[in-house]
């Protein structure tokens, strides 16, 4: 049961901001990119106004995951970037906090496509 | 017989198969969901390992990036993303995905120009916008003192 809820609460608001994101695509006509934009820069200034640590302290990695998450990461690396380094912070703050993920998107991404074979078009 | 532009869009919503929200929203919400989830079930388990809280969650996004790009290789991501929508699409499985995708269908073009600029169609927006965001931000507590 001590797991299963914290499951629970990641499943419903990760599922919910994912399914705000289909609306976007059925109901408008934002392409996947500018979405994938909008949740990032949209997780920057929810991070930034204090409101997404709210909903990661609820949900976890329901709130951590979606690309939400990513920007409010953002946020928060810049945030103690500055604290500790003053205005040369503002510029690094987002970089490190997010070079473990974008790192590790480079590089698997580079054996992926080294190692696969590209599907084929028929 | 002559319609204004208006009827004529009023006639092709009419005439146009309805879009399957009905079955696409639920969709999304449900792996999306999954997704998170599985997030959440690595979280607990690198934490009972020993991991701190931010380390951890940076453990759980470098794995989900490590899953989400060994299912694209074999073609098994855009085949989920076909009915999940963005399910697979606004995790961060799916910004993985974004790099890993293109990078592989622009292998053929070449290594350079091909494969390595091609990985950042998507991403590359993102991440020019993420930052910048997060640098605007950043002066902004910088000035006002809000650190």
């Amino acid at each position: 049961m001590e797991i299963f809820i914290p499951l629970l609460k990641a499943f419903l608001v990760g599922g919910a901001l994912c399914a705000i994101g289909q609306v976007f695509i059925d109901y408008t006509s934002l392409t996947p990119a500018r979405i994938l934009v909008c949740y990032v820069v949209l997780g920057v200034i929810l991070g930034g106004i204090g409101i997404y640590p709210m909903i990661i302290d609820f949900a976890g990695a329901g709130a951590t995951v979606p690309l939400t998450g990513f920007g409010s990461l953002l946020a928060k690396g810049v945030k103690e970037a500055v604290a500790k380094d003053g205005l040369l912070g503002v510029l690094t703050g987002g970089f490190t906090a997010s070079a473990a993920g974008i790192g590790a998107a480079v590089f698997f991404s580079l054996l992926g496509a080294l190692i696969f074979k590209p599907k084929d078009k028929s | 017989m002559a319609f204004t532009p208006e009827e004529y869009n009023k006639m092709s919503q009419k005439a146009s198969p309805n879009s399957k929200s009905y079955k696409n929203i639920p969709m999304a919400f449900l792996i999306g969901g999954l997704v998170c989830a599985l997030g959440q079930g690595l979280m607990i388990l690198y934490q009972n390992a020993g991991l701190e809280k931010d380390t951890a969650s940076t453990a759980v996004s470098v794995s989900l990036v490590f899953l989400s790009v060994l299912l694209t290789g074999l073609n098994v991501y855009d085949n989920i993303a076909k009915v999940a929508g963005a399910g697979t699409l606004v995790p961060i499985t799916g910004f993985a995905n974004a790099m890993a995708s293109p990078a592989l269908e622009f292998k053929s073009e070449g290594f350079i120009l091909g494969l390595g600029a091609k990985m950042f169609i998507i991403a590359g927006p993102v991440i020019v916008y993420g930052i910048s965001a997060s640098i605007l931000y950043g002066l902004i507590i910088y000035l006002f003192r809000l650190y």
